[in-house]
C-alpha cells in the first residue's frame, strides 16, 4: 500500500535571468533540491530551517501553485506533478494551504461569508440558506462568532483573520493541510491560540498537516515528526521529542542549541553552538554536503560526495557521513 | 434575512445580541464615509455634479441659441441694457435689432453730437423715439455674461461649451480607460514576453511627442468632433495601462490571489472575483484626474484652432476668442475661464479626494 503523502526526489529550481530585452541565463536556484519524504495520514510533519532555506517553496511545490523540476508529489498514489493544469485544478479542493500574513491572505474586498462560500462550493453548488448554515458551523469550529459573516477582513484582528483562514482552508474539506508559517505574523499572545487549534482540527478530522515553522520549540509541540531543512535538502527527519532531545545532525544540534530552555538551571548550562558566516547562496551551492563550511565537524570527506538522508537509528534518518564519531 | 439560531460558546460579542448577523463595512463604503469627511472632496463633487446639470440643462432656459447672431449688439458687456430697434414695416414682420446701450450713440452719427447725447438719454429713460426708419425703445432684455462679437449671447455659449469640454472629457477619458485597462491587464497577466512586447509599445509611444501626433491627425483629417476624442483618448491611455499593469503584477503575487488559485477556481473567476475589484480603486482615482487632463489638451488644441468647428463652442474655442478681444472686451475671457478653471479645480479636488479615500494605506487597520 502507498503512503498517504509521499514527496520523491522533489526539485524545485529557480532559473535567474539577467537583462530585460536579450534575456540570458545566469543560472539557476535550487530552491527545492531531491526531497524525499513520506506522511503517513493524519500525520503531522514540522518543517524547519533558516530563512531562505526553501521552505515556502517546498509548500508551494507540493500545493502545485509552482510545478516541480524534477521528482514527483504522489497524493493517495497519484502523481500531482503529471497531471495537466486542468487536472491538478480538480484535484486542488484535496490539499489546501495556510498562509503566512493574514493581512495579506484573504482579499479585501470579499466578506467572510462570500470566501468561505467560494471555498465551499469548491464541492459543487449548494442552496443558499444550506451554505449559510455550513458557513456558521465552520466559523464555530475556527472559533468566531457566526453573526460576524457579514464583515470584511479588515474589521477583523490579526488572530481572527488567521482564524478566517484556517476555515477558508476547511472548508473544501481537503485531506492535507500545508501551513507555512501560520504564526509567525502573530502576537505570542495568540500564537499558542492558533496552534491549538489547528492541533485540535487535525485530530477531529484525521487531517494530515506539513507545520513549517522557524521556531523548533512550537514544532517540537505540534509534530509527530520533524525535517530538518537547509538549502533545500533535508539533513534530518525523526520523531518530533527524539530530534529536539538528542539531534543526529551538526545542523539540528545548533538550532536546538539556540532555544532557550525554560528552567534555569538547564539554561544556565546550555551550550550555544554558533555557526559561523552566512547560509550560502542556494544560487552556488558548496560541492559535497551543503553545510560543510560551517560545520564544526567537517573533514575531507564531507566536501566531496553529497551524503544520503539514511536511516542512523530505528526511524531516525539523517544525512550526515560522521554522526557515529561525533 | 437572519440566520437560524446557532450556539457558539466561548464566542466573546461586544454589544450586539449574539443571534443578530453584524453587517460589516466594505472598504468601498468606508472609502464613502472618508470622502464625505473631506470637505473639499465632497465640494468638488457637488460642484463637479452641479456643473455638470447647469451645461446639460442651462441651454434650455436662458432663452438665447448659442448659434444665434445678432450683429447689431456687437460685443455688449454683461446686464448691459438692451436697446430695440424695430425697422419700418414693409411685408410681413418688421426686423427687429438688440443695440446695446453703450453703442447707442453710434446710432445716430449722421446728428450732431450733443442731438446724439440727447436722443440716447432719453430711450434710456423709457421714451420711444422715432426716426423715419426706425422705432427705437428700452427692454427688459438682458444678456447676463454679456455678448460675443458676433451678439451671440455669452451664457448659453458657455453652458453649450461646458457640454462639448465635459462630453470630450469623458467620451476621451472613457476611450483611454477601455484601453488601458485591458492593455495594462493583460501586459500583466500573461506576464514574460507578452508584457515585454506591449509595454516597450507604451514606452516608444510615450517618447512620441503626442500633442504634435494629435496636431497632424487634426490637420489631416479635419476638425471633426469623433476624431477629436479619439486622438486624445488614445494619447491619455498609457498612464492607465502603466498604473493597471503594475496593479495586477502587485496583486498577482498576493496570498489571496494564490490561495483563490488553491481553491481550484476558474481563471475567470479569480480575475472577476479577486483582480478586478481590487484595481479598480486606483483606475477610479487615476480617471477622475484623467478627465481634467482630457479637458485641458481639448482646450490646447481649440487654442490653437484645431477644436470643434465653429459655430459649436467649447470652453477652449470660448477662451480662444476671450484672449483675442481682452483688451476691449474682458468678459468674453473673464466668464469661460471662470468656468473651465473652476470645473478643473472641484475635478482636481474630487481625484485628491478619492485618492485618499480609496488608499488602502490609510484605511483602517
Ligand atoms: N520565484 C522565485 N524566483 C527565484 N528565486 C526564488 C523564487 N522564490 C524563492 N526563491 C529563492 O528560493 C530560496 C528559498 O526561498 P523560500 O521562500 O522557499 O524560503 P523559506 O525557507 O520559505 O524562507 P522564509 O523562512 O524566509 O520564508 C530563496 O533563496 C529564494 O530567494
Ligand atoms: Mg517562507
Amino acid at each position: 500500500m502507498s503512503r498517504f503523502l509521499e514527496l520523491n526526489e522533489l526539485k524545485t529550481y529557480f532559473p535567474i535571468f539577467l537583462g530585460t530585452v536579450f534575456r540570458r541565463a545566469a543560472g539557476t536556484v535550487k530552491a527545492v533540491d531531491g526531497i524525499q519524504l513520506d506522511l503517513e495520514k493524519g500525520e503531522i510533519l514540522g518543517l524547519v530551517g533558516e530563512s531562505g532555506c526553501g521552505k515556502s517553496t517546498l509548500a508551494r511545490t507540493v500545493m502545485q501553485l509552482i510545478r516541480n523540476t524534477g521528482g514527483a508529489v504522489y497524493l493517495e498514489g497519484r502523481n500531482l506533478s503529471e497531471l495537466n493544469p486542468r487536472q491538478v485544478r480538480a484535484e486542488r479542493p484535496n490539499f489546501q494551504m495556510i498562509f503566512q500574513d493574514p493581512y495579506a491572505s484573504l482579499n479585501p474586498r470579499m466578506t467572510v461569508h462570500d470566501a468561505l462560500a467560494e471555498a465551499i462550493q469548491t464541492r459543487g453548488k449548494l442552496r443558499k440558506a444550506v451554505l449559510t448554515q455550513k458557513i456558521a458551523e465552520l466559523l464555530t469550529t475556527v472559533g468566531l462568532p457566526p453573526n460576524q459573516m457579514r464583515r470584511y477582513p479588515h474589521e477583523f484582528s490579526g488572530g481572527q483573520r488567521q482564524r478566517i483562514a484556517i476555515a477558508r482552508a476547511l472548508a473544501p474539506e481537503p485531506k492535507l493541510i500545508i501551513a507555512d508559517e501560520p504564526v509567525s505574523a502573530l502576537d505570542v499572545s495568540i500564537q499558542s491560540q492558533i496552534i491549538n487549534l489547528l492541533l485540535r482540527l487535525c485530530r477531529e478530522r484525521q487531517l494530515t498537516m506539513i507545520f513549517i515553522s522557524h521556531d523548533i520549540s512550537v514544532v517540537k509541540y505540534i509534530s509527530d515528526r520533524i525535517a530538518v531543512m537547509y538549502l533545500g535538502r533535508l539533513m534530518e527527519i525523526g520523531p518530533a521529542a527524539a530530534v529536539v532531545e538528542t539531534p543526529l545532525h551538526p545542523y539540528t544540534r545548533a538550532l536546538v542549541s539556540a532555544v532557550p530552555i525554560p528552567d534555569p538551571i538547564r539554561e544556565r548550562a546550555r551550550q550555544r553552538i554558533i555557526l559561523q558566516g552566512d547560509p550560502p547562496s542556494p544560487l552556488d551551492p558548496p560541492s559535497g554536503c551543503v553545510f560543510h563550511p560551517r560545520c564544526p565537524y567537517v573533514k575531507e570527506a564531507c566536501k566531496r560526495a553529497r551524503p544520503a538522508l539514511e536511516e542512523k537509528l530505528p526511524q531516525r534518518r539523517a544525512a550526515c557521513i560522521r554522526i557515529g564519531e561525533i | 434575512m437572519s440566520q437560524t439560531a446557532i450556539s457558539f460558546p466561548g464566542a466573546r460579542d461586544t454589544g450586539t445580541h449574539a443571534e443578530e448577523a453584524v453587517a460589516g463595512t466594505s472598504l468601498w463604503r468606508d472609502a464613502w464615509y472618508r470622502l464625505q469627511r473631506n470637505k473639499l472632496a465632497l465640494s468638488g463633487l457637488v460642484f463637479f455634479l452641479a456643473m455638470t446639470l447647469a451645461c446639460g440643462l442651462g441651454p434650455l432656459f436662458t432663452g438665447y441659441t448659442y448659434e444665434r447672431t445678432e450683429l447689431s449688439l456687437k460685443a455688449s458687456a454683461p446686464l448691459q441694457p438692451i436697446i430695440e430697434r424695430v425697422g419700418a414695416r414693409k411685408a410681413g414682420e418688421p426686423r427687429r435689432d438688440g443695440i446695446a446701450l453703450s453703442t447707442l450713440e453710434d446710432e445716430f452719427l449722421d446728428k450732431p453730437e450733443a442731438d446724439r447725447q440727447a436722443i440716447a438719454g432719453k430711450i434710456a429713460h423709457g421714451d420711444t423715439y422715432r426716426d423715419s426708419r426706425y422705432t427705437y425703445q428700452l427692454t427688459s432684455r438682458r444678456h447676463l455674461f454679456g455678448t460675443d462679437a458676433l451678439g451671440r449671447d455669452l451664457l448659453t455659449r458657455v453652458l453649450v461649451g461646458g457640454r462639448i469640454s465635459l462630453a470630450v472629457g469623458f467620451a476621451a477619458t472613457l476611450v483611454s480607460v477601455i484601453i488601458g485597462v485591458l492593455w495594462g491587464a493583460v501586459a500583466g497577466f500573461a506576464g514574460g514576453k507578452v508584457d515585454l512586447v506591449l509595454m516597450r509599445v507604451v514606452d516608444v509611444l510615450y517618447a512620441l511627442p503626442f500633442t504634435v501626433i494629435v496636431i497632424l491627425l487634426m490637420v489631416t483629417f479635419g476638425r471633426n468632433f469623433i476624431l477629436l476624442f479619439v486622438a486624445i483618448g488614445a494619447v491619455e491611455w498609457l498612464t492607465m495601462a502603466r498604473i493597471v499593469r503594475g496593479q495586477i503584477i502587485s496583486l498577482k503575487h498576493q496570498e489571496f490571489v494564490e490561495a483563490a488559485v488553491s481553491l481550484g477556481l476558474s481563471e475567470r473567476r479569480i480575475i472577476l472575483r479577486h483582480l478586478i475589484p481590487n484595481v479598480l480603486g486606483p483606475v477610479i482615482i487615476y480617471t477622475t484626474l484623467t478627465v481634467p487632463d482630457v479637458m485641458l489638451l481639448e482646450a490646447v488644441l481649440s487654442f490653437l484652432g484645431l477644436g470643434v468647428p465653429p459655430p459649436m463652442s467649447s470652453w477652449g474655442a470660448l477662451l480662444d476668442d476671450g484672449a483675442r478681444t481682452m483688451e476691449t472686451s474682458l468678459w468674453l475671457l473673464l466668464f469661460p475661464a471662470l468656468f473651465f478653471s473652476s470645473t478643473l479645480f472641484s475635478l482636481n479636488f474630487l481625484g485628491d479626494g478619492l485618492r485618499d479615500a480609496l488608499d488602502p494605506q490609510s484605511s483602517k487597520d
